[in-house]
């Protein structure tokens, strides 16, 4: 029980995928500019982590190794397709905007990494709340990117209007930025610097210490 | 990890049923959930063309809303309604003339033509021959006519519909349902305030002539064929401005336009 609530409260600051292990950025950048897709995307990244890693472990002990990666990328590729003819049937209007973001959960690095790394060598009840956990940590980035950018880049939140926008006759100048995909960035650098400052221990060693110029340094 | 999972038996037989398994899963859902998608689709086509003619209320069923529209496949370089041999041609071609998919049909070789240079503004390249139009019947006259179209901006193809009252000149409504402009510049196609300002404009000037034109900042007040262009999107404005004017125009539904207004005249 106690492991279940660490693989599932782990992800979502001390080893937080994006924030920490920076993985699966690129889906970060791409479906935040509004609050209700980036729901939708969080909740398809984390049924397919949840469901890929349960169906890795069950059959981890009998993947051979040599082509195992293969194995891997041939469930998380099929649950992908599943959930994004499921969207298509029940959410077609969030499907279009989310167009190929959902396909493209085959290659985050996130869904990837927690099969490798934690399915191949945990049982599949543990695999399966490890891949709720790593989703949630996943949405708790995304989510907190979404809400700034919708909030700030259009006045709105879920679609209802929140600041009234300067060219629909209100107040708020909106944030042109905001909107395209580079803000995401510094968004997420914020997220990170504020919580290595709340969690010290994730401040990494400098692998190297560049030395001062000094006026006989070599030749050049 | 026991050694013998390496054995190439072992690797051939898990290939095997993984993928058997993988595959089954997928046409499973990919057919059994088809009927709800391909129904979202038309519906959101439906969708599409009720907004674009200002029709559309929410909360009432799209089917409902859509009963009062006539959908009628056009022959675009005659101006003409399709004959029953045309649709069959359509049919001959792989296309369902009921639920006609113009945007495969521009695709289809049979059912297209190229467009070079001079004769292509809107950057489309291939130009298809039919094309489905909705309209909105008053006592066997014209109210409303809701023409498809489609042409390049900065980044995409925008598809969207434009209609236009029962004198084929005013500009009910504008709307582009597929575009892929840069959100905040040439994304605000789909700002409401500025599809607006598109309401009441004239298509047509006194002769004829197609005479509508996005213009580069604030329109003059009063010119009934000029609309405002987009502030930092001036690209996507010049694109909607090119891909309105070749649609209306001689190429595409202008003879269909004029002849429809002399019978309704």
């Amino acid at each position: 029980m106690s492991q279940i609530k660490t693989v599932l409260t782990e992800p979502l600051f001390s080893k937080n995928p994006i924030a920490v292990q920076i993985l699966g950025i690129c889906s970060a950048l791409a479906v935040t500019t509004s609050l209700q897709v980036t729901l939708v995307m969080c909740l398809a990244l984390t049924s397919v982590t949840a469901l890929s890693n349960t169906g890795i472990a069950l059959i981890r002990n009998h993947i051979p190794n040599n082509i195992r990666i293969i194995v891997q990328m041939t469930i998380i590729a099929s649950l992908v397709i599943v959930v994004d003819q499921v969207l298509k049937a029940f959410a077609y209007e969030i499907s279009k905007q989310l167009s190929v973001f959902v396909g493209l959960i085959i290659t985050n690095c996130i869904v990837m990494g927690r099969a490798e790394a934690f399915a191949m060598k945990n049982g599949p009840v543990l695999s399966f709340f490890d891949g709720i956990g790593n989703g949630l940590g996943y949405s708790v980035v995304l989510i907190t990117v979404a809400v700034i950018r919708e909030l700030f880049g259009a006045g709105k939140l879920l679609g209802f209007e929140i600041l009234p926008l300067v060219t629909d006759g209100g107040w708020y100048q909106s944030n042109g930025l905001l909107l395209l995909p580079p803000s995401a960035f510094f968004i997420i650098g914020g997220f990170i610097w504020v919580l290595r400052t709340w969690k010290k221990d994730q401040i990494e060693e400098s692998e190297f210490k560049i030395l001062p110029n000094t006026e006989h340094s070599g030749g050049h | 990890m026991s050694a013998n999972n390496d054995s190439i038996q072992k690797t051939l037989i898990v290939a095997v049923l993984l993928c058997l398994v993988c595959a089954i899963i997928v046409a499973g859902a990919a057919v059994s959930l088809k009927p709800l998608q391909v129904a979202n689709k038309v519906e959101d086509k439906k969708k599409n063309v009720l907004a674009a003619a200002g029709m559309l209320q929410p909360g009432v069923s799209v089917e409902e809303q859509f009963k009062k529209i006539t959908t009628r496949i056009v022959n675009l370089e005659e101006g003409r309604f399709a004959t029953e041999a045309e649709l069959a041609e359509i049919k001959a071609a792989g296309l369902d003339p009921q639920k006609y998919d113009q945007r495969k049909a521009s695709k289809t070789p049979e059912l297209s033509k190229p467009l070079s240079g001079d004769e292509d503004p809107a950057s489309i390249k291939r130009m298809e021959k039919y094309a489905e139009i909705y309209m909105i019947e008053n006592n066997g006259e014209i109210e409303k006519i809701i023409l498809p179209i489609h042409g390049y901006g900065l980044w995409s193809t925008l598809y969207g519909f434009i209609a236009l009252k029962g004198d084929m000149d005013t500009i009910v409504g504008l709307g582009f349902y597929s575009h892929a402009e840069t959100p905040g510049l040439g994304g605000e196609v789909d700002n409401p305030s500025w599809k607006a300002i598109w309401e009441g404009k004239e298509v047509y000037d006194d002769s004829g002539d197609v005479a509508i034109k996005v213009v580069k900042g604030p329109a003059e007040p009063g010119n009934p064929y000029q609309v405002d262009g987009l502030s930092g999107a001036t690209l996507t404005s010049r694109g909607v401005s090119s891909l309105v004017r070749f649609w209306v125009g001689d190429r595409a539904f202008g003879s269909l336009l004029t002849k429809l207004k002399e019978q309704g005249a």
